[in-house]
C-alpha cells in the first residue's frame, strides 16, 4: 500500500487534517523563522516556541526554473520528462516569506502582490513506493 | 602604515585544458613577481584561496619551497577579497614588509550545484530544486523591476556593454560583441534572465605583491595604494542567497554595509570613484549593485543605463574588463581579477579598455552565497 511521508520531518504537520508550515517564534523578540530553528536569527535569543505558519499569504517575488537542475535535485524526472517550475517567496502575514515551489509555471500568470494558498501534494515516488510529500504554493482560485 | 600593491599577474581568464588551476596560479604569480622585480624567496607571507583547484598553498610546489607562511584563505566569492584584507592587514600591523595574495580555480561546465548540508541547510531544499544561485538573482531582480521600473531591455544592455569591454581585454573570455536582440532573444533561464544575461563558471587566475607604502618606489614607478579593503556578512532581515525564509521587515545587505566601512577608512565618497568593478553574475546584479553601493539611487539606474553611463566613456564606468559577464566567474581568482583590473585602469595601462581622463581612485566589489560582500578602494 502506498505510503504517504512529508520530504523532512518538523517542515510541516504530516499527517493532519489541515497540514500547515511549522516556523519556530522568538519568545524574546517574537520574530518567526522557517524552517524552525533552536535559536533565534534576529536577536541569538534560544528560547523559542513551535507554531504553525497561515496558509495564505501574497506573493513577494518569483522566477521560473527553465532546466532541470543537477544533484541535489531529486525528482522522478529524466531530461526528457522534466518541466520548468516556478519558485518563489510569499509573504505570511504575521510569519515570514517562505521560499517555495509553485503550482504554476507560466509567467504570465503569476504576479508580485497575487494570492496564494500553501498546499501539499506528492513530489516523488521512491522506489519502495511511498509518495513524497512537499509544501507548495497555488494562486487562489 | 599604507600598504601598495606594486606588482599584478593574471592568467587569462575562460577555458585551458592544458594547465591546472594550479598551473595557473603560479603562471600568474610568476608574473606578479617579475612585475615587482622580485624573486619568490624576497616573498615573506602568502594568502591565497581556490575553491574547486585544490589548496592555495600548494603553490609553494610549483614557486619554491621557501618556508614562508602561506594561509588558505576560503570564503566563497569574497574568497580574493578577504585574501587581500588579510595581506593588507598583515603589512599594516608591521610584522611584514612584502607579501602575496593569490587567486585561482577551475570549475566545471554548467551551473554550480551547492551542498545545502554545507551550507547548514536540510536536505530538502535542494532535492525539491531550490538550491540554485541563479533562482535567487532572478528573484530580486524581479522584485526589483516591480518596484523601480527597471526594464527588460535595460537587463539586456548590461550584457551588450558586459561583451563589449570583453572584447577590448586580451585577457577575457568572451570577446565577441553580442547584440541587444540576440542577448534578449537567448533562451530563458530563470525568468526574467536569459542564457547571455548569466556568468558562467570559468577558469583563471591572478596574483598580486603587496608592500608598505614607504617601500613602494622600490618595486614600481606606478605604485597603486590600497585605501580600504573590507568584508561582512548579512545582517537579520537581508535577502540573501539560500534563504529558505526572509524576515518580514528587510534591511540593507552586506553590499551596502561593505561599501560604507570602505569609504569611511578610505575618507573618500562614492562621487570620488573614477572606476568601478561591480559583482556582476548576472545583469541584475550590476543594475542593483550600482545603488546598493552608493553610486545612483535606486530607480536611477534605467536612465543612467540607457544614457551609456556606465560605458567605458561614460560618467560612471562600470566593470570594464567585461566582469563576470565576459570572463566568466573562477571563485577564487574573481575578487582579485576586480582590482587587476583597477591597477592597469590607475597605471594607464588598460589598452584598449582605458577609461579616459587619467583616473585616480577605483572601487572593487564582490558579493557571494551565503550573503557575503568584499570591497576595496584603490588608489594611485
Amino acid at each position: 500500500m502506498t505510503k504517504q511521508v512529508p520530504i523532512a520531518e518538523g517542515l510541516f504537520t504530516w499527517p493532519a487534517e489541515r497540514p500547515a508550515l511549522l516556523a519556530s517564534r522568538c519568545k524574546n523578540c517574537g520574530i518567526a523563522s522557517f524552517p524552525a530553528a533552536q535559536s533565534c536569527m534576529a536577536c541569538s535569543g534560544q528560547d523559542v516556541a513551535v507554531e504553525e505558519l497561515p496558509g495564505r499569504g501574497t506573493l513577494w517575488t518569483w522566477t521560473i526554473q527553465q532546466f532541470m537542475p543537477k544533484t541535489p535535485y531529486r525528482s522522478n524526472e529524466t531530461a526528457e520528462t522534466f518541466k520548468p517550475y516556478g519558485v518563489g517567496y510569499l509573504e505570511l502575514p504575521g510569519g515570514v516569506r517562505v521560499e517555495g515551489r509553485l503550482t504554476e509555471n507560466d509567467p504570465q500568470k503569476l504576479h508580485i502582490g497575487m494570492e496564494m494558498d500553501v498546499v501539499f501534494a506528492p513530489f516523488r515516488t521512491e522506489e519502495n513506493g511511498d509518495e513524497v510529500i512537499n509544501f507548495f504554493f497555488q494562486p487562489v482560485a | 602604515m599604507d600598504v601598495a600593491i606594486v606588482g599584478i599577474g593574471i592568467h587569462p581568464f575562460g577555458r585551458t585544458p592544458s594547465l591546472t588551476g594550479l598551473q595557473q596560479g603560479a603562471y600568474a604569480s610568476r608574473l606578479a613577481l617579475q612585475d615587482a622585480g622580485v624573486e619568490w624567496r624576497d616573498i615573506q607571507f602568502a594568502f591565497g584561496g581556490s575553491i574547486s583547484a585544490g589548496s592555495a598553498d600548494t603553490l609553494v610546489n610549483e614557486l619554491g619551497l621557501t618556508g614562508i607562511p602561506f594561509i588558505n584563505v576560503a570564503n566563497g566569492c569574497a574568497t580574493g577579497g578577504s585574501s587581500l584584507i588579510s595581506a593588507f592587514n598583515a603589512i599594516k600591523s608591521g610584522q611584514y614588509d612584502i607579501g602575496m595574495v593569490a587567486g585561482f580555480d577551475k570549475h566545471d561546465r554548467g551551473a554550480f550545484n551547492a551542498d545545502p548540508k554545507a551550507l547548514g541547510i536540510g536536505e530538502w531544499y535542494g532535492e525539491v530544486g531550490m538550491m540554485m544561485t541563479t533562482q535567487f538573482f532572478a528573484m530580486k531582480i524581479q522584485k526589483y523591476m516591480h518596484d523601480y521600473n527597471i526594464s527588460t531591455d535595460t537587463l539586456a544592455k548590461v550584457s551588450e556593454k558586459a561583451f563589449i569591454n570583453g572584447s577590448k581585454n586580451p585577457n577575457a573570455w568572451r570577446r565577441e560583441p553580442i547584440s541587444v536582440e540576440e542577448i534578449a532573444s537567448s533562451m530563458m533561464v530563470n525568468d526574467p534572465l536569459t542564457k547571455y544575461m548569466f556568468c558562467s563558471p570559468s577558469e583563471g587566475a591572478v596574483s598580486l605583491v603587496l608592500c608598505r607604502a614607504d617601500h613602494a618606489t622600490r618595486y614600481s614607478n606606478t605604485p597603486v595604494y590600497l585605501k580600504a579593503a573590507t568584508m561582512k556578512s548579512r545582517r537579520f532581515g537581508s535577502f540573501e542567497v539560500f534563504a529558505p525564509s526572509q524576515a518580514l521587515q528587510q534591511v540593507d545587505g552586506p553590499t551596502v554595509d561593505a561599501a560604507k566601512a570602505a569609504f569611511e577608512m578610505a575618507g573618500v565618497g562614492p562621487g570620488d570613484m573614477d572606476v568601478l568593478q561591480l559583482q556582476d553574475t548576472e545583469v541584475g546584479a550590476e543594475i542593483m549593485h550600482m545603488a546598493e553601493n552608493g553610486f545612483c539611487e535606486h530607480g536611477e539606474q534605467e536612465a543612467l543605463i540607457q544614457a551609456g553611463a556606465t560605458h567605458i566613456g561614460g560618467a560612471m564606468p562600470v566593470n570594464t574588463d567585461g566582469g563576470c559577464l565576459a570572463n566568466g566567474e573562477p571563485i577564487g581568482a574573481s575578487g582579485l581579477r576586480q582590482v587587476y583590473e583597477n591597477v592597469l585602469q590607475l597605471r594607464g595601462q588598460a589598452g584598449e579598455h582605458q577609461v579616459p581622463g587619467d583616473p585616480k581612485l577605483a572601487y572593487t566589489h564582490v558579493y557571494g552565497a551565503p550573503g557575503i560582500s568584499a570591497v576595496t578602494i584603490l588608489q594611485k
